[in-house]
């Protein structure tokens, strides 16, 4: 299915967040994830299911002020 | 002063934004001697993994993290925001910006109040920008916030501190809650300004890192916060209206 992530069109097989980030090499890093503009917190990304068109935000540390 | 029961090591906030390189970002926080540094999240690339590598620069750096809802605009963004940071920075402070207008980016301080009840109902430590008025100040206490952070002029700026009666005020008002001036400061001479009115720390990040040399401008800060702090303490003559000569009259020669 077609899903958007950090707003790119993206063809995933996976069914769930989880799984997602581990599909696009999201693996053994530090980041936060939110699902259609709501956080999912690491502890409930397995349980997240998506549909075709969800859009997933994907952030890391970056400097600010 | 204590920060949420947390005795900083220095009245000096630095932000880590805009430095030419990552190893003059290190040099100079370490240089400050900064009691806490400000950092943000932005989106992630799998294959770029930017976030990462700064996220082992801080923990060399080894400094407690205050990260920031900078560039959100909606009370739903910041709360979103502050959650993401709480779980990547594993820290419950969180530096509150909600952006009203953007020529200045001067706070929305109806959202301000708003996300900071939320916040605060969700367990953070809100250090909220806000502008210096008195009512803001209130109702972000009644929400729960224990630090306040004015602004002293619109961030980036370098106009230094563009209302002192408005945050004189503040200070009179709400003499046991911390203070910190954020954004607008351009020159130690600022930095020394805020904390000789008495506030308990100041944020900086553009007047360091874009100066010539953000190195010798973090130890200038770094004295400037210092020297502020020790003249406030030592308690500041009156200023008058007319001149008093400062050497004694009496025994002066009559020599017309």
């Amino acid at each position: 299915m077609q899903i958007f992530v950090n707003d790119e069109p993206v063809t995933v097989g996976a069914a769930n967040l989880a799984e997602v980030l581990t599909e696009l090499g999201y693996t053994q890093i530090r980041i936060a994830t939110a699902v259609n503009g709501d956080f999912v917190p690491a502890s409930q990304r397995a349980a997240r299911l998506l549909v075709p068109g969800t859009r997933i935000e994907i952030v890391a540390p970056m400097q600010g002020g | 002063m204590l920060f949420y029961g947390t005795e900083l090591s220095s009245p000096l906030m630095l932000g880590t934004a805009q430095y030419p390189s990552p190893d003059i970002l290190s040099e100079t926080v370490k240089v400050s001697g900064a009691g806490v540094i400000t950092v943000s999240l932005r989106r992630e690339s799998a294959n770029l993994r930017a976030g990462q590598a700064f996220w082992s620069l801080l923990q060399d750096l080894n400094v407690p993290l205050l990260p920031n809802t900078a560039g959100c605009h909606t009370v739903k963004e910041a709360v979103t925001t502050a959650h993401m940071a709480r779980e990547v920075f594993n820290t419950d402070w969180i530096k509150l910006e909600v952006i009203g207008e953007s020529d200045t980016l001067q706070p929305d301080v109806f959202g301000l109040v708003e996300a900071a009840r939320i916040l605060t109902e969700d367990g953070f430590k809100v250090f909220p920008y806000m502008t210096e008025d008195l009512v803001v100040a209130e109702r972000l206490l009644a929400a729960g916030c224990e630090v306040l952070m004015p602004w002293g002029a619109p961030i980036g700026s370098g106009r230094g501190l563009n209302n002192v009666f408005g945050l004189r005020s503040l200070r009179a008002h709400f003499p046991n809650v911390p203070l910190v001036v954020d954004a607008g400061i351009g020159l130690p001479s600022h930095a020394a300004q805020a904390m000789e009115l008495g506030y308990d720390a100041v944020l900086i990040n553009t007047a360091v890192a874009k100066a010539a040399d953000p190195i010798a401008m973090a130890r200038a800060f770094s004295l400037a916060v210092e020297a502020g702090r020790l003249g406030r303490e030592a308690g500041p003559m009156e200023p008058r209206d007319m001149a008093s000569p400062s050497t004694p009259m009496l025994g002066l020669a009559s020599l017309s």
